[in-house]
């Protein structure tokens, strides 16, 4: 009977994932970094990687938890947990609408329980396709449950971030949500649980400062931008231009904010790794 | 209350005549020993911090310094901190903990600064810690927001059991400049901006990311300095012996933070 379910979990799984990045297999696309053109079908085969440069595309959160979990074992958490608009701000409304009904998505970050490796953990993924995966109050408060979940059911916590950073149109609630999820943070890590960090292309602002930091282990998917301020502001203040590879991923490992720099190919078997290493949340 | 509208307010929160830092300390604290460097690689001017007595009990102050003369202000860089700032911050913060002090924050900060040394260094990690290791630490923060009070800058010196906010004084997310930048790619609109980010203490009251306001004179803090730190010291005291008596301030502020933004029923 369980496998039934099993099979279902893994079917729908797979159906949100296909619709994160649906382009016919026969197409061409073109890598924004080197240029090359490339079949959709090839680059699909490599996880949304340029087989010629391996510049890694930004990927949709189904479709990322697709090539991390274990078949079969996603379930998603806080499924329909409603998108606010606590400052009643003009438009944002009908701006929320639009973009859930173009990724299907219902808010910009997917908290869900899995396994890899056959090792059970919680996982939260920002989708840079939804306000360029801001954090909203109810991200914020996604994540403060997903983690909250994790520490009550004694499970690690794996969060990929993928944001611009703080939601413009929740003002100070944004804010205040770098604060809730890092407090969420202490609690977990009191409690002696592991958190792997994982940042992907743009990890920038709000969420560089409160959770995305605050991993016990912290690893990057390579070229990824990670930052508090972002480039242009950077270049505004300082009036001059930025050097190559500043506030890419191989940047942060060399500044010592990263413990390592993990190709997608390589991030399920990574974190099995990690997860296998961290049995017990470490304790003897 | 005076009747002045969010753009007017910022206006008067960046007044560089407006009482800073070092007025405060000057005016509500005694035996004032200022305490530099984060011990790792600098020390920041932007954070002043140290130990002083605050009507005889020994408390931890800290706060962003904006600088009244332009040479202090580029030697403080305009109060926008860099890493170094914060880690010290949080060094001095520690500290408080293992000799039982209460934290006073006063926060004016444009925010955190935006450099590529600062980024290098680590902008958004030094900010992060902050805000872990402050919801943690179990002696009373008491924050006091007395002009602008932007960003993650700002909000790493005020993850606090009570923030109080001086009557004219402005939270945000960011400066209305970078919000329109942001929002509609035109940083011109920024009067419209201060409107809508309901950035004043009167907005801010009834969506409890604050806890008091203070009161100043109609024209602002700067138009009667005296009166406005006898208004100041009358709110720390009260509300510092009011967290006082908790045996978990933590416990406390922890619960605070965990309701912020939590949607109403009616949401769904």
């Amino acid at each position: 009977m369980n496998h039934i379910f099993a099979k279902r979990r893994a079917r729908l799984l797979a159906m949100k994932a296909i619709r994160d990045n649906y382009v016919p297999g026969d197409k061409l696309i073109t890598c924004p970094k080197c240029g090359a053109e490339s079949l959709r079908k090839t680059v699909e085969q490599e996880l949304s990687v340029c087989p010629a440069c391996g510049y890694h595309w930004p990927i949709g959160a189904y479709y990322r938890l697709s090539t991390i979990l274990d078949p079969g074992s996603f379930r998603e958490l806080n499924t329909k947990f409603p998108a606010g608009d606590p400052l009643s701000f003009p438009g944002y409304r009908e701006k929320q609408r639009a973009v859930q009904r173009k990724t299907g998505l219902t808010e910009a970050v997917v908290t869900a329980t899995g396994s890899i490796g056959g090792r059970k953990c919680v996982t939260g993924v920002l989708d840079s396709r939804f306000f360029m995966g801001s954090m909203s109050a109810a991200v914020g408060e996604k994540i403060t449950l997903a983690i909250e979940y994790a520490a009550k059911n004694k499970l690690p916590l794996i969060l990929f971030s993928a944001s611009g950073g703080a939601r413009m149109q929740e003002g100070i609630l944004s804010l205040m949500q770098m604060a809730k999820t890092s407090a969420a943070l202490a609690r977990f890590s009191d409690k002696g649980l592991f958190y792997i960090s994982v940042l992907t292309d743009p990890t920038t602002g709000g969420v560089t400062a409160s959770f995305a930091s605050l991993g016990d282990i912290i690893l990057a998917e390579p070229g990824a931008l990670i930052g508090f301020a972002g480039p242009r502001v950077i270049q505004q203040t300082i009036g001059e231009t930025l050097p190559e590879g500043f506030q890419r991923a191989e940047y942060q490992e060399e500044h010592g904010f990263v413990d390592a720099v993990v190709p997608r190919a390589q991030m399920r078997n990574t974190l099995a790794q990690l997860l296998r290493l961290h049995e017990k949340g470490g304790r003897a | 209350m005076s009747k002045h509208t969010a753009a007017e307010r910022v206006a008067i929160a960046r007044n560089p005549q407006r009482p800073n830092i070092t007025d405060y300390i000057d005016a509500l604290f005694t035996d004032f020993f200022e305490q530099k460097g984060d011990r790792l690689c600098r020390e920041d001017p932007a954070i002043l911090g140290g130990v002083a007595l605050y009507h005889g009990r020994p408390v931890t102050v800290i706060g962003t310094r904006k600088g009244k003369t332009a040479e202090e202000s580029i030697r403080c860089n305009f109060g926008m901190p860099s890493p170094e700032g914060y880690r010290k911050a949080l060094r001095l913060m520690k500290q408080a903990e293992k000799f039982r002090r209460p934290v006073i924050t006063f926060i004016d900060t444009s925010g955190a600064y935006p450099g590529l040394e600062a980024e290098a260094r680590g902008q958004g990690e030094a900010i992060a810690r902050n805000l872990m290791e402050m919801s943690r630490l179990t002696v009373p923060i008491l924050a006091i927001i007395i002009g602008e009070g932007n960003s993650g800058g700002a909000l790493a010196l005020a993850v606090a059991d009570r923030v109080l906010m001086l009557e004219n004084a402005v939270y945000a997310i960011l400066s209305p400049e970078g919000f329109a930048s942001i929002l509609w790619r035109d940083s011109g609109r920024h009067e419209e901006a201060c409107e809508l980010m309901k950035l004043t203490a009167a907005d801010l009251l009834p969506l409890g990311i604050i806890d008091d306001i203070i009161p100043e004179p109609e024209e602002g803090a700067h138009a009667a300095p005296a009166l406005v730190m006898r208004e100041v010291d009358r709110a720390v005291s009260r509300h510092l012996s009011a967290v006082l008596k908790e045996n978990w301030p933590h416990a406390v502020r922890y619960k605070k933070f965990r309701k912020m933004g939590v949607p109403a029923k009616e949401d769904t």
